[in-house]
């Protein structure tokens, strides 16, 4: 058998009871090729210091929690692997432009409070009754918005946007492309009403259209497509809405 | 739930991308024509862009059009897009990078406006 191999992980940790700011501390951890950065990290914690603090629960890029930066890139840990960058030290931080908790806990209120803005469920045009029987869809209105359902939350895209950093109110890339995925969808009838967030002065055009988000997102969502998008959709409105009947968005 | 308000961002978005949008089918053609091809005495005729030629193309109803759609688009696009990036470097949105930027981008409409009618027709 091969020596055994040693990463030096670097954390970012942050007590907020005792700590004034955050600092790096430096362990050596003993790893396999099989191991992830998630797995490296919990090393650390059941091994040199358990107040080491982070999300995690599926290991396998479906639940969303164990976002970090990694080497300053947002990165899902589970997904992540240690030897993709041995001998090279890897620096593990929290998501950037969200505030800690501890360690490499965010606070993510302020996400929470974006997603339920954009009302992230059916609203059905007209309500059916049991008996009505199941709202129909084609593959074809099927197709317009599947992709927009793979979004896990895991805020990725918050910490690779800089207008979140720079516009902490700009409903950001996540919570627009789930916006975009119930305006898209044949069963539902809540676009106005989203349209209007998307519309305003936290909507799509605190957006320059940089592009990280869709390229960090684990889940190949394209946030970015879906913000974009929405820039012609409120653009049209915005010029068009006097000839609609109903006024367009508000 | 909070109110928000409606952005007035598609007028100057909407200038930005047909800006683009000229820029990106113009833009290299024009370099090419203005700052290589009638300086070295490539391809085209010469006097191509004689005064008497340019006149003429701004006398005229078309090029007079097209002459401030350049300008006036390109100007609005590049007002947008450094207004944004003001923004990435730390001067927040507010009336100086307005001015700055939206404020200058009028201006030079303007000038423009004026100085194509003003040749006449």
């Amino acid at each position: 058998m091969s020596e055994q191999k040693i990463i030096e992980i670097e954390v970012l940790r942050y007590l907020p009871e005792s700590d004034q700011a955050p600092h790096s501390e430096v362990y050596k951890v003993p790893f396999t090729d099989d191991m992830s950065v998630l797995q490296g990290v919990q090393y650390i914690k059941d091994n040199f210091d358990g107040s080491l603090t982070f999300r995690w629960s599926c290991r396998m890029a479906i639940c969303g929690s164990c976002g970090m930066m990694i080497n300053g890139i947002p990165k899902l840990s589970c997904e992540t692997f240690i030897r993709d960058y041995y001998p090279q030290r890897i620096s593990v931080e929290a998501l950037a432009h969200f505030p800690i908790e501890k360690d490499l806990v965010v606070d993510l209120s302020g996400f929470i409070e974006k997603l339920e803005a954009i009302q992230p469920y059916i609203i059905p045009k007209e309500p059916r009754t049991v008996e009505e029987g199941e709202y129909i869809q084609t593959p074809a209105q099927f197709a317009e918005y599947i992709q927009y359902t793979s979004c896990i939350n895991c805020v990725l895209c918050y910490a690779a946007c800089p207008h979140t950093a720079l516009s902490p109110d700009f409903i950001g890339p996540g919570a627009m492309a789930l916006l975009h995925r119930y305006n898209m969808d044949s069963r539902d009838g809540g676009k106005a009403q989203r349209m209007e967030l998307a519309a305003s002065e936290d909507g799509v055009y605190n957006c320059s259209a940089v592009g990280y988000c869709s390229e960090v997102c684990p889940k190949k969502v394209d946030p970015g497509n879906a913000v974009n998008i929405n820039k012609i959709n409120a653009g049209m409105d915005y010029f068009l809405r006097f000839l609609s009947p109903k006024g367009g968005a508000k | 739930m909070k109110t928000r308000k409606r952005s007035n961002a598609p007028i100057f978005w909407g200038l930005f991308g047909a800006g683009g949008m000229m820029a990106a089918l113009f833009g290299p053609m024009l370099v090419f024509i203005t700052g290589i091809a009638v300086p070295l005495g490539l391809l085209l005729p010469a006097g191509t862009m004689s005064y008497a030629n340019m006149l003429a193309f701004a006398q005229n109803f078309i090029g007079k059009g097209f002459i401030f759609a350049v300008i006036f688009l390109f100007i609005w696009h590049a007002g947008h897009r450094i207004h944004h990036s003001l923004h990435e470097v730390g001067i927040h949105p507010g009336i100086v990078s307005k001015l700055l930027t939206y404020g200058l981008a009028a201006v030079v409409s303007l000038v423009a406006g004026v100085a194509l009618l003003g040749l006449g027709f």
